[in-house]
């Protein structure tokens, strides 16, 4: 498909934000995907979580690997740097660019082919790295860009659209994450914007690795009966197990929360997250009590969602390299570079 | 018994120890090395290793040589054989009239099986029986004992020995005393029981100036810290690995702050190398100066990556230390087996700046050049050294700095120039030399960009239009040819009179070939020589192999990549460029080409 420049017509009416930006600033160029394809719903749910949050724009950085999936990183956020690096290999050119500059907010798009196939070994590590960034995975069971192959998060007894049936068990994102050490580890449904617009804001505003698997179907290779990946199987089978309600800094938190359901968390950056537990037992502080949980619910054939599992104290891979504050991209050269004394002084002592 | 008399060979001479390796050999073999060099005779040390970390075989070589050589002379005068299980291989590789120094504890009598040589016994292992305690420091100091004997057999300066004990174990105080006792022990059993010194012997000159005896690796590592790298990103793989650790702890030298020990850089171990080389171009397309260290089979992971770079151009910079392949092949043995790889790594048409340092100096101007090379020409570019310059420690100039230097970030447009502009275009080449400007993230949302591996025109936006693509392709080749004349131009030696003959060459054959010219101009066969020190080639390369009749192309792989890239790169017929190819994983000596010219020559002449 060629690039199609977007009409951009600003209705007066159209809300401002804190930057006084409306939410078309936030939008990118026309979307090539299937009409009704889940990504897109996902894409207008990044839109309204950034411009709702008053994100300068220029300040980040969007990342994806390959894929229909990886292609939406255009389709939004046309003033921020942008880059669709190679197939499964995003989170380490996320990783190199976080290293530069600790200023950014990065945003790392990426299917269950990026990131549970080719991908899985750089996902998991950028996660026990615990770069800071958001990290969302469209979750179609399928390749879509290469027409429709099983990828690893088909369950097992999915049926392709051409009648083959998967027999090998899925790899679980969410599973996977608990297991690689991540901090922030969330599930929603593209057809769910009232969970996952605060999901994508509370994952920004996340000092370490963010992750949300958003199911997201697609409508031309996984979307038919039998499939357990397609709009009515989600919708069916999805079971909130913690609402999440996002608090920017500046804001007081306004609703009331029964004692004992809920739980109030500071994130670094000094936003809160109101956490309503659907399940009273579910506990998302709980790592190894998440895991168990989750499990025995895909068991059953059903999908946990919401903000399963939090950890806000453990550093990230700044804190753990002691890094300067400023960004080692914008360091003046005179604070890198040792100089010419002192290279006699160090090369003397091979003399 | 009949034995040749030896003659006098003062300052010019090769020895060669013989050890097991996790033994504790290298330290005292590196104390003797510099021993020679702080006596102001140049010196030159080789280890062969193998890639295991105890038990099997290792071998040292220490050239002395009062003409300043540095490749391997090809001949050993004195083999001190530690390891019993080399003992028949390493004492059919001396040289007629050389010595061989053993441990006879265990006494050998098939040592005297050849009678051509000067067998010199020492009881080592009783002795440090006798005088020390503990299983591993009678091991040590077994290697101490013969630095003391070879000191007396050589000729070594006592006092130079004990400055340099007290320099490398200094900071235990008890260490300096033990190891010193060792050596002395060494050096009275030589002294009463041969004729020291041998005619093979030492004497100070003053021919060491300004010279230091570094590694390549420490040498770029530290290169990377003056050209102001701040991230860097690996995964282990020999012989790359120290030069990560020289960056790494020149960087805590310098970089740390000294009250919060707050960093200005970033290392980071990757996954595997298709992650570190992700991690460079990520920091790199965010404006820091990036690097990864690695070696052939690093590269091979890395691959698709490069070719990303080359076609988003992103900057890059990417050393190869190169060993011998394919696959793991001798993991510790030297090779220049990645050059063609190097040039033009990845598919599609790609090409890629590669520097050849041919020596440790080389290996530090080199890092900093590759990074204003990477960021002014915004592409991964190449640093190729090898196992033989990166690991082990060459006498050099010490590299030089200039505090006036300041590095060329390239064309990267700045907020003020990017509120100026009407429309930022990051694939135009607006200035004709095939480089466009880039933006950085974070700067301006006036010079936010969508950079993408697939098709793009000027305007960075998806596009599957042949006119668009062809046009890209040309100006990334407009930009090779723009790389042409930034990178270093060859270096020329000349004949000093009129030749026809030409020798070309590469990296670390520098020296063999540099002393084989020398002996053939002896026998009256004069060269002009080129020594390549960069891809894509400058206009002096053409004009070099248009002006010689008789061209040879020496290099260290079996399939001649250097000779392969000059066919494809530049007019030349193949049959014009003769091949001369070593590649049995140790470093280049002299003679095998002094004898492989002259045969030729001699058949040419004959046809
Ligand atoms: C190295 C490499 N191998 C294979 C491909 C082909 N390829 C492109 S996208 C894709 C799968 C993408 O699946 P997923 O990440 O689930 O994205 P979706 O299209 O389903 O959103 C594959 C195999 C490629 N681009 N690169
Ligand atoms: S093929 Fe599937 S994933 Fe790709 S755009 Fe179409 S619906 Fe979406
Ligand atoms: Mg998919």
């Amino acid at each position: 498909m060629t690039y199609i420049a977007k009409p951009r017509v600003d209705h007066p009416g159209l809300t401002r934000n804190a930057l006084g930006m409306t939410r078309r600033d936030y939008e990118g160029a026309l979307s090539t995907l299937c009409a009704g394809c889940g990504h897109d719903s996902v894409t207008a749910a990044i839109v309204r979580a950034c411009w709702e949050m008053a994100l300068p724009p220029h300040r980040v950085v969007k990342l994806s690997g390959i894929g229909c999936s990886s292609k939406t990183p255009a389709y939004f956020l046309s003033q921020s740097h942008g880059i669709n690096t190679v197939h499964g290999r995003m989170p380490s050119v996320a990783t190199g660019a976080a290293a530069a500059n600790r200023q950014l907010t990065f945003m790392g798009i990426s299917g269950d082919g990026d990131s549970l196939s080719i991908g899985l070994g750089q996902f998991c590590h950028a996660m026990r790295r615990n770069v800071r960034m958001l990290y969302i995975i469209e979750n179609n069971g399928v390749y879509g860009l290469t027409k429709g192959q099983f990828s690893a998060s088909a369950d097992i007894g999915s049926k392709a659209k051409k009648g083959e049936i998967n027999m090998q068990p899925p790899i679980d994102p969410v599973l996977t994450a608990l297991t690689a050490g991540a901090t922030f580890v969330a599930r929603s449904f593209s057809g769910d914007k009232e969970q996952l617009v605060p999901l994508i804001k509370a994952g920004l505003s996340h000092d370490g690795f963010a992750l949300i698997d958003v199911l997201s179907p697609c409508v031309t290779f996984n979307d038919h009966e039998d499939s357990t990946k397609s709009y009515a199987f989600s919708r069916q089978f999805y079971h909130p197990a913690v609402h999440t309600d996002f608090v920017a800094p500046a804001e007081e938190i306004r609703a009331r929360y029964d004692e004992g359901a809920s739980m109030e968390l500071e994130l670094h950056d000094g936003s809160h997250l109101a956490l309503r537990k659907v399940e009273p037992e579910y506990d998302p502080t709980d790592r190894d009590g998440a895991f168990v949980k989750i499990h025995e619910r895909i068991q059953a054939g059903e999908w946990l969602t919401g903000l399963l599992y939090v950890e806000t104290g453990r550093e990230e891979m700044h804190g753990l390299n002691n890094t300067v504050h400023d960004p080692l991209a914008t360091l003046p050269f005179s604070a890198l570079c040792p100089g010419a004394e002192t290279l006699d002084r160090t090369l003397a002592r091979y003399r | 018994m009949p034995r040749q008399a030896t003659p006098e060979r003062v300052n010019d001479f090769t020895l060669k120890l013989a050890n097991v390796n996790g033994t504790g050999s290298a330290s005292a073999n590196g104390l003797l090395m510099k021993s020679f060099f702080r006596m102001g005779i140049p010196v030159a040390g080789k280890n062969y290793f193998p890639s295991n970390i105890q038990g099997l075989p290792t071998w040292y070589e220490i050239r002395v040589s009062r003409e300043g050589h540095r490749a391997r002379s090809g001949r050993i005068d004195l083999m001190v054989a530690m390891n019993a299980q080399t003992y028949s291989q390493d004492l059919l590789e001396l040289a007629p009239g050389g010595y061989l120094l053993y441990d006879s504890t265990w006494p050998r009598p098939h040592v005297l099986s050849r009678d051509d040589i000067t067998v010199l016994g020492v009881p080592f292992a009783q002795m440090c029986n006798e005088h020390f305690e503990g299983a591993r420091t009678r091991i040590l100091m077994k290697n101490m004992v013969y630095v003391g004997s070879l000191a007396a057999l050589l000729d070594i300066d006592m006092a130079v020995i004990e400055r340099l004990a007290q320099d490398n174990f200094g900071k235990r105080p008890g260490l300096v005393e033990a190891n010193m006792k060792a050596i002395r022990m060494g050096w009275d059993y030589a002294k009463e029981n041969f004729q020291c010194p041998l005619p093979l012997r030492v004497s100070p000159m003053q021919a060491t100036e300004g010279m230091i005896m570094i590694d390549g690796n420490t040498a770029a590592g530290l290169g990377c810290v003056y050209a102001g790298a701040t991230v860097g990103a690996w995964y282990p793989i020999t012989p790359s690995t120290s030069l990560m650790d020289a960056y790494r702890s020149f960087c805590a030298r310098f970089r740390a702050d000294p009250e919060s020990r707050e960093r200005r850089y970033c290392v980071i171990q990757a996954e595997d190398e298709m992650a570190a080389i992700g991690m460079v171009l990520g920091a790199s397309w965010a404006g820091a100066r990036a690097f990864t260290p690695t070696s052939g089979p690093g590269i091979s992971l890395m691959s698709e990556f490069i070719g990303y770079g080359y076609f988003t151009e992103i900057p890059a910079v990417i050393f190869d230390v190169q060993r011998v392949g394919p696959s793991t092949g001798l993991p510790t043995r030297t090779q220049q087996g990645d050059i063609t790889l190097a040039a033009y790594a990845s598919h599609g048409d790609t090409r890629h700046p590669v520097l050849f340092p041919s020596d440790p100096t080389e290996c530090f101007d080199m890092a900093v050049q590759a990074f204003d090379l990477a960021e002014r020409l915004q592409t991964p570019v190449f640093v190729l050294s090898d196992l033989d310059i990166g690991m082990n420690d060459w006498m050099c100039r010490a590299p030089r700095w200039d505090d006036a230097y300041t590095p060329d970030r390239g064309k990267v447009l700045s907020a003020v120039e990017l509120e100026r502009i009407e429309k930022f275009r990051r694939y135009a080449d607006d200035d004709g030399d095939g480089i466009p400007w880039r933006s950085l993230p974070g700067t301006h949302p006036k010079g936010a960009y969508f950079t993408r591996g697939s098709g793009h025109n000027e305007a960075a936006g998806y596009t599957e239009d042949a006119g668009e693509y062809e046009r890209l392709m040309q100006r990334l080749a407009r930009k090779f040819a723009t790389a042409a004349s930034l990178v270093p131009a060859a270096v020329m030696h000349q004949a000093g009179r009129k030749t026809r003959l030409g020798l070309i060459s590469i990296g670390s054959c520098d020296d063999a070939v540099s002393e084989a010219r020398g002996r053939l101009s002896a026998e009256g066969i004069h060269s002009n020589y080129m020594r390549i020190r960069a891809f894509p080639f400058g206009p002096e390369v053409q004009a070099f192999l248009d002006n010689h009749e008789q061209l040879f192309v020496i290099e260290q792989n079996r399939d001649g990549q250097l000779r392969t890239l000059l066919i494809n790169e530049c007019d030349i017929d193949g049959r014009r460029l003769e091949s001369i190819r070593h590649f049995d994983g140790l470093p280049m000596a002299a003679a095998p080409l002094v004898s492989a010219i002259r045969e030729r020559l001699r058949k040419g002449a004959a046809a």
